[in-house]
């Protein structure tokens, strides 16, 4: 497929995408995941997970977390768009390979099987503190938390063991020590 | 307890404490308790539109000619929606205005009811932010904000959504509180090390050029007084976009003219072969860029700005200095002063040598047209009406195509906010509206919209709010019977495909004007043209001029479709040698 150019935009060097996780706290009033979102979808940027939840419920406070990829200049005016929000607080952005910083999400994993199946599944979940949260003699669901792309390999590991059904949180993410991003 | 004010009300009562004289709207059910209360406010005058869009750039061109944030009301749903293009068009072009909507009643949100839209939904990609106030004790807080932001950083559209109920609610009224912080607030983050750096850079360059744009003009006229000090005691070329002319005089020594597509030979070939590159509250718009590789290969490049996004997003640059132009600007000058470092004296030998090439591109007169006894060129006309106008204030709106092209070529602006026209979102029918606008802002002055046929009759029906306000604008159409810009592109890129660009069917302009109430006059012939130009400018009512030009004209000079700026096509002589490659025909 030809891809649809224009001769005024067409960058001549595209720059390596690299996948961030961008932190962004905000107003928790009607319409700011709207703003935030659209931000994303009008300027063509793609959203890989999105997690978002109020932090604070005096300040009104809501902290949203998007997985996103693009290159470095993508990622730059994204920053910049998002800090250009009137109800955006700050924006925080981590590279997926900085070591300073936690990334994890939950999921929650159903797997309809045989019991040997079953504990097969469990085994193989072990890395991931897993957690038991149902259980019946055909099925079972099993909460992990992971890294986003231990996660991709385990859905995909608990296919043949009878996983019918995931549901993930998205990243969330957080500095490690002392350190408080402001 | 204080006072209570019902919705409709507090909107006033925070209207006269922004210092609002006039709105620009149209009446409908979800606003009628607003229009019930504006005659108790006598400060504040209604114009009345024909349609919301008329609204949004007639609020436009008079917030683009005062420099104050322009006002408009309109009511829930078709009012909205109507109002979505002039909000685009002056997010675009970064007019601050303040637009007020009626909504359905609460209890009927998101029900389907009579007249609703999701206001908030669909204007949310094409305002700096909008409200939607569900509580009466939000508004006034809501309505200070709203002024706040559209009028700070880098200004823009807002919108306020008021449903009917919240109208006749009741809460108490408060003053705007000073200097309240907000995002928008957020500017001159530049330090002095910017500016030291911006100097060095400066006294190093041999060929040293500076690119200003809209940003000058929103800066304020102080913008533009600064602007000519830099420019003169620096001694360097400048160039300016279309957004940005009249910050430096259109006739000054220094000047090359507008740059980008339509751009002078001079100013397009100076950005390419600069070795330093001087933005100046603009934005590396792709009609200004041409071929973003091969733009301005060898130089360094400063980029000035109130807004953080506008760097680096399409040109990486070598210093960046994120701040209000005025600032910015006053700033270097000073610095440079203080250093007593007289660039002009000092780097006199290095530039002088720039200067002289300089003037052998100026010496192609990239502007020149074949001019004829018998037909009106559009240029002719454009430098007809300049020469008989630039003895008097002017103001110039535009509609968008070739005849905004050539009116940004051939007429000089000398001062800013003289110049309206839809630049980043290219509206068809801005300038009549906007004109309106621009003629409420300033009375007694000459305001001429610069129209082409076919835009000028998108929005042809506000010369009746010309006509009930006694606003004596001047529509001077440049009548070629083409969408000519559309016609133009066909002949060049489509092989002479004109698939839809005639207007077969125009109305008789001049029966137009008397309908509506105003004077029509005609011009089909280069020897009458100062004649009926003089008649026009005399006449104190409304005009409709239609200026009978020349069909087939085209547009010149042009950056081609991926090309870079130093491949520009000249004129008819020049195109056999400069043929458009087909790929660059896909690139389009």
């Amino acid at each position: 497929m030809v891809k649809s150019k224009s001769a005024y935009s067409t960058p001549s060097k595209l720059g390596k995408l690299a996948t961030h996780i961008i932190v962004v706290w905000v107003d928790n009033e009607a319409g700011v995941l709207a703003r935030v979102v659209g931000l994303f979808s009008g300027r063509g940027y793609n959203i890989e997970s999105l997690a978002v939840a109020e932090i604070d419920s005096k300040k009104n406070l809501s902290r949203v977390t998007i997985v996103t990829t693009g290159t470095p200049q993508v990622i730059d005016q994204i920053k910049l768009q998002l800090k250009k929000l009137v109800p955006v607080h700050k924006v925080a952005d981590f590279n997926k390979e900085d070591k300073k910083v936690i990334f994890k999400e939950m999921t929650l994993l159903k797997i309809v099987a045989n019991s040997m199946k079953i504990k097969k599944a469990l085994i193989a979940c072990k890395k991931y503190n897993p957690v038991i949260l149902d259980k019946t003699n055909k099925s079972i669901v099993i909460q992990i938390t992971a890294l986003r792309r231990d996660i991709d390999k385990m859905i995909k590991n608990l296919k043949p063991l009878g996983l019918v059904s995931a549901s993930r949180t998205g990243a969330v993410a957080m500095t490690r020590g002392a350190e408080v991003f402001k | 307890m204080g006072n209570l004010y019902s919705g409709a009300e507090i909107v006033f009562k925070s209207l006269e404490d922004q210092n609002v004289e006039y709105i620009f709207g149209y009446p409908g059910g979800a606003v009628l308790p607003i229009y019930d209360e504006l005659k108790n406010h006598p400060t504040i005058k209604h114009i009345l539109v024909r349609h919301e869009q008329g609204a949004g750039h007639a609020a436009e061109g008079y917030a683009r000619s005062s420099g104050k944030p322009g006002v408009v009301l309109v009511t829930s749903g078709p009012g909205a929606t109507n109002v979505v293009t002039a909000l685009t068009d002056a997010y675009m072009d970064s007019v601050p205005l303040v637009c007020i909507s009626g909504q359905v009643p609460t209890h009927l949100i998101g029900t389907d009811a009579f007249q609703e839209c999701d206001t908030t939904g669909i204007t949310r990609p094409c305002t700096k932010h909008n409200w939607l106030v569900k509580n009466i004790n939000d508004l006034p807080r809501i309505m200070h904000e709203a002024f706040e932001v559209a009028t700070t950083g880098r200004p823009g559209p807002v919108l306020v959504d008021i449903p009917k109920d919240v109208q006749f609610e009741k809460a108490k009224y408060f003053k705007p509180k000073k200097k309240k912080k907000l995002n928008g607030k957020e500017q001159n983050k530049f330090n002095q090390k910017d500016v030291d750096q911006l100097i060095n850079l400066m006294s190093k360059a041999s060929k040293p050029v500076f690119y200003t744009g809209g940003g000058v003009i929103n800066s304020g006229p102080k913008a533009s007084e600064l602007l000519r000090e830099l420019v003169s005691l620096t001694g360097f070329p400048i160039t300016s976009t279309l957004q940005g002319l009249g910050a430096y005089p259109g006739d000054g020594d220094q000047f090359l003219g507008m740059l980008g597509m339509h751009g002078t030979y001079e100013a397009n070939n100076a950005m390419h072969d600069c070795d330093l590159l001087i933005n100046i509250g603009a934005r590396f718009d792709d009609r200004i860029t041409g071929k973003i590789d091969e733009f301005s290969p060898k130089s360094k490049k400063v980029h000035i700005d109130i807004d953080p996004s506008s760097i680096n997003k399409i040109i990486k640059v070598d210093l960046s200095i994120v701040g209000d132009v005025a600032e910015v600007i006053k700033s270097t000058t000073k610095t440079l002063k203080k250093k007593n470092l007289n660039l002009k004296k000092s780097n006199k030998k290095k530039i002088s040598k720039w200067w002289q090439q300089i003037q052998k591109w100026k010496k192609k007169q990239s502007l020149n047209f074949i001019n004829s006894d018998t037909i009106i060129k559009p240029q002719y006309a454009v430098q007809r009406l300049y020469e008989l106008t630039k003895n008097q204030d002017t103001y110039i709106t535009t509609e968008v195509g070739q005849h905004q092209m050539w009116a940004a070529q051939h007429y000089k602006f000398n001062k800013p906010n003289r110049w309206m026209t839809s630049g980043g979102l290219g509206t068809m029918g801005y300038g009549l509206p906007a004109a309106v606008g621009v003629q409420v802002a300033h009375p007694k002055k000459l305001v001429i919209d610069i129209a082409g046929e076919a835009s000028v009759l998108m929005t042809m029906q506000e010369i009746s709010t010309a006509v009930q306000y006694d606003l004596p604008i001047k529509i001077f159409i440049l009548n070629n019977q083409y969408m000519g810009m559309v016609r133009q592109w066909q002949e060049l890129l489509h092989e002479k495909n004109y698939s839809e660009s005639y207007s077969e069917a125009l109305p008789d302009f001049v029966k137009l004007a008397e309908a509506y109430g105003c004077v029509g006059i005609r011009a089909k012939s280069p020897n009458e043209l100062d004649e009926r130009i003089k008649e026009m400018i005399n006449v104190n009512k409304p005009v409709i001029f239609d200026c009978q030009v020349d069909k087939n004209e085209n547009c010149f000079p042009m950056i081609p479709s991926g090309k870079p700026h130093n491949q520009m096509l000249l004129g008819p002589k020049d195109q056999e040698e400069n043929k458009i490659t087909s790929k660059g025909k896909a690139l389009v």
